[in-house]
C-alpha cells in the first residue's frame, strides 16, 4: 500500500470521529469514570475526594431505602412485563383479527398517543386524578359504590408506588402493543387460512400461530419493559419524589435523592453502578436470546 | 359459516362463526371501553384548563360553563412561552447533531474500509446499553468543568451522545440493505466520496432519516434527568422541567397548570398524528429485525 493511500485510509476515520469521540467523552467515560467515584466519599462542592474502598456499597447494603427502592424497580418491572408485554400483545392480536380498515387505524392511535407525551405531564395529571378530594379515581370508586376502596393515592406509603405503576401501564400499553402489530403484520396470512380451514378457532390460531411467530418480539419488548422499568427516574420524581416516608423511591430517585439533596456523591455513584449491572445483564441476556433459536416464517 | 360479514382479508374463517360474533361484540366493548380509559384523563386535562378553580373542585367530571381561554394566555406568559421555545432549540439542534454524526458513521461503516471498523462498530452500537442514569454523577463533573453547566450546550451535546448509538443502528441497517449501483455510477463519473454521500446516499436514505428524526425529537423534547440536572436557569428550563417549576409559581390557580400541560402536550401529539407512518416504520426498523 503506498503512503498516499495508507494516509488516505487513516484520514476516512474523521467519518466516525464525530460520533466516536462524542460516545467516548460523553457515554464511555463517565461511565467508567463512575466505577472509579463509587469508591469515594465526596460532595459536590468540595473538590477533595476521600477513598474509602467499598464503604459505600456497605452502607448501600444496610441501607432500608436502597431495598425498598429495588423493590420498587422489581414491582414495576414485574407489572409492565405482565400488563404491558401480556396486554400489549392481545391487544394486538385482536386488532389484528378483528378490526378492518380506518377503525383498526383509528385504534392504534388512540392507544398509542399517551405515549408520545412527556412523562411530567401525564406525571402531574395523574396527580389530579389520584387527588382524594378532585380527583377522578375516588370520585368513580364512590360513585360505583365502592368508596371504601378510596385512598389518598400518592400520600399513602402502602398505595403510592402502585399507584404510579398504574399510570405507566396506561402511558405505555399502546407502545408495546405497535410493537406486536408490526411484529404480526410479517406473518403470511396464509398461515391462518390454512389453520382456519383445518377448523381452528381464532384463540387456537393465536396460540399456535400468532404467539410463537411473535416470540422474537415478545422477548424484544420484555427486555425493553424490564430494563425501562430499571431505569424508571421521571414519572416519580414529578409524582411524590419518592415519598412519602422514602416509600415510593426507585434506584434512580434515590440515586438522585443521595446525590443532590443528601450531597452523597460518591453514594450515588454507587447505587449508579447497581443500575449499570442491572441494566448491562439484560443486554447480556438480549444478544444472548437473540442468537438462539428464533422461529422462521 | 363466511359471508355474513364482509371480511376481505380471510378465504377462511375460524371455526364457530356463531359464537365468533358474540366475541366479536365483547372484543369490540373491551376495545373501546380501553379506547376511553386511555383517552379520557387527556379530554379531562384540556377541559379542566379551561374551567375555574371553584368549577374544578365543585364538579371534576362536569364540564367548563364557558371557555375560559384566559387561562392558556395566563400560562403562556407564565412560562410556556420560555420552555417551548427552550424545547425546540434543544429538540432541534440535537436532532441536526445526531442526524448528521450517525449518518456520517453509518456510511464509512457500511462503504468504507476504514482502520478497526469491527472495533467501532462494537463501540458505537454497544453505546445502545448504557443508560442516561448510569452516567449522571460524573457527568455532574465532566459538565461543570467543561464550563458548560446551565447553558443549551450541554443538554445538545448529551442527547446527541446518548442517542448515536440507537440513530446509527437505524440508518446503517437501511444502507446496507440498499443497492449500490447509484454510487458506483457517480464515482466512475468522478465525484468524490463526500458528493456521493450527500449527493446519492442522503436522498436515498430519506425515509429511515425522516423517521429517525423524529424518534429523536421524540427522545429530546421529553427527556426529563439530564434537563433537571445540568439546566438550574428558570430562563433555560425545557418543558419536562419547566412545567414542573410552574406547579409552584401558578399559585393553586390549578386550571392555569392544565392549560399549561395541554399546550405542551400538543406538539408531539400533531407531530405523532403527521408522521405517525413514519414513527412506526422507525420503531419497526429499529426492534423489529
Amino acid at each position: 500500500m503506498s503512503e498516499a493511500s495508507r494516509l488516505g485510509r487513516w484520514s476516512m476515520l474523521l467519518w466516525v470521529a464525530p460520533a466516536v469521540v462524542l460516545l467516548a467523552v460523553f457515554v464511555y467515560y463517565p461511565v467508567v469514570d463512575n466505577i472509579l467515584l463509587s469508591l469515594y466519599r465526596w460532595d459536590a462542592f468540595s473538590p477533595k475526594d476521600v477513598w474509602v474502598g467499598l464503604d459505600n456499597y456497605v452502607n448501600l447494603a444496610a441501607d432500608p431505602v436502597f431495598w425498598s427502592a429495588l423493590f420498587n424497580n422489581v414491582a414495576y418491572a414485574v407489572v409492565s412485563v405482565v400488563v404491558q408485554v401480556g396486554g400489549g400483545l392481545t391487544l394486538a392480536a385482536v386488532l389484528e383479527e378483528l378490526v378492518h380498515g380506518r377503525l383498526k387505524g383509528f385504534f392504534r392511535t388512540v392507544y398509542f398517543i399517551p405515549a408520545v407525551i412527556s412523562l411530567t405531564i401525564t406525571g402531574l395529571l395523574f396527580q389530579f386524578i389520584y387527588n382524594p378530594q378532585i380527583g377522578l379515581l375516588n370520585q368513580l370508586l364512590g360513585g360505583l359504590g365502592l368508596g371504601a376502596l378510596e385512598h389518598s393515592w400518592l400520600g399513602e406509603s402502602a398505595t403510592a408506588i402502585w399507584s404510579i405503576i398504574a399510570m405507566s401501564q396506561w402511558q405505555s400499553i399502546g407502545y408495546v402493543m405497535v410493537l406486536f402489530i408490526v411484529a404480526m403484520q410479517r406473518i403470511p396470512r396464509e398461515l391462518y387460512e390454512a389453520a382456519y380451514i383445518d377448523g381452528a378457532t381464532r384463540p387456537q390460531a393465536f396460540r399456535r400461530i400468532t404467539v410463537p411467530l411473535v416470540r422474537e418480539m415478545s422477548v424484544l419488548a420484555m427486555i425493553i419493559t424490564v430494563s425501562g422499568a430499571f431505569l424508571v427516574f421521571n414519572e416519580v420524581q414529578v409524582m411524590t419524589a419518592g415519598g412519602p416516608n422514602n416509600s415510593s423511591h426507585t434506584l434512580g430517585t434515590w440515586l438522585y435523592k443521595s446525590a443532590f439533596f443528601n450531597d452523597q456523591m460518591g453514594y450515588a455513584a454507587a447505587i449508579a453502578v447497581v443500575i449499570f449491572l442491572i441494566t448491562i445483564t439484560v443486554s447480556i441476556v438480549q444478544l444472548f436470546l437473540n442468537r438462539g433459536k428464533v422461529v422462521q416464517y | 359459516m363466511a359471508g355474513n360479514v364482509a371480511r376481505p382479508n380471510h378465504l377462511a374463517s375460524p371455526r364457530g362463526a356463531v359464537t365468533g360474533s358474540i366475541g366479536r361484540v365483547i372484543a369490540y366493548v373491551v376495545l373501546i371501553v380501553i379506547a376511553v380509559a386511555i383517552i379520557y384523563p387527556l379530554v379531562w386535562m384540556t377541559l379542566n384548563g379551561f374551567k375555574s378553580n371553584a368549577e374544578l373542585f365543585g364538579d371534576a367530571w362536569g364540564l367548563p360553563t364557558k371557555w375560559r381561554w384566559e387561562n392558556f394566555v395566563k400560562a403562556w406568559n407564565l412560562g410556556v412561552v420560555r420552555y417551548l421555545l427552550n424545547s425546540v432549540i434543544v429538540t432541534g439542534a440535537s436532532v441536526v447533531t445526531t442526524i448528521l454524526f450517525s449518518s456520517l458513521a453509518a456510511y464509512a461503516l457500511t462503504r468504507l474500509r476504514i482502520p478497526f471498523a469491527g472495533a467501532i462498530t462494537v463501540l458505537l452500537l454497544g453505546g445502545m446499553m448504557l443508560a442516561p442514569t448510569v452516567a449522571l454523577i460524573p457527568l455532574f463533573r465532566l459538565i461543570q468543568a467543561l464550563h458548560i453547566f446551565d447553558t443549551y450546550w450541554a443538554l445538545i451535546i448529551l442527547y446527541t451522545a446518548f442517542r448515536i448509538p440507537f440513530t446509527v443502528f437505524l440508518i446503517r441497517a437501511y444502507m446496507i440493505t440498499l443497492s449500490r449501483e447509484m454510487e458506483d455510477a457517480a464515482i466512475v463519473d468522478g465525484a468524490s466520496r463526500w458528493q456521493v454521500f450527500w449527493l446519492v446516499v442522503m436522498p436515498l436514505c430519506r425515509p429511515i432519516i425522516v423517521s429517525a428524526a423524529l424518534l429523536q425529537a421524540l427522545f429530546a423534547w421529553n427527556e426529563f434527568v439530564f434537563a433537571l440536572v445540568f439546566i438550574s436557569d428558570t430562563n433555560l428550563k425545557t418543558l419536562p422541567v419547566g412545567l414542573l417549576a410552574m406547579q409552584g409559581r401558578v399559585l393553586s390557580d390549578w386550571p392555569v397548570l392544565f392549560a399549561a400541560l395541554t399546550m405542551a402536550a400538543i406538539p408531539m401529539i400533531v407531530l405523532f398524528l403527521l408522521g405517525q407512518r413514519q414513527f412506526i416504520r422507525g420503531l419497526s426498523e429499529g426492534f423489529g429485525k
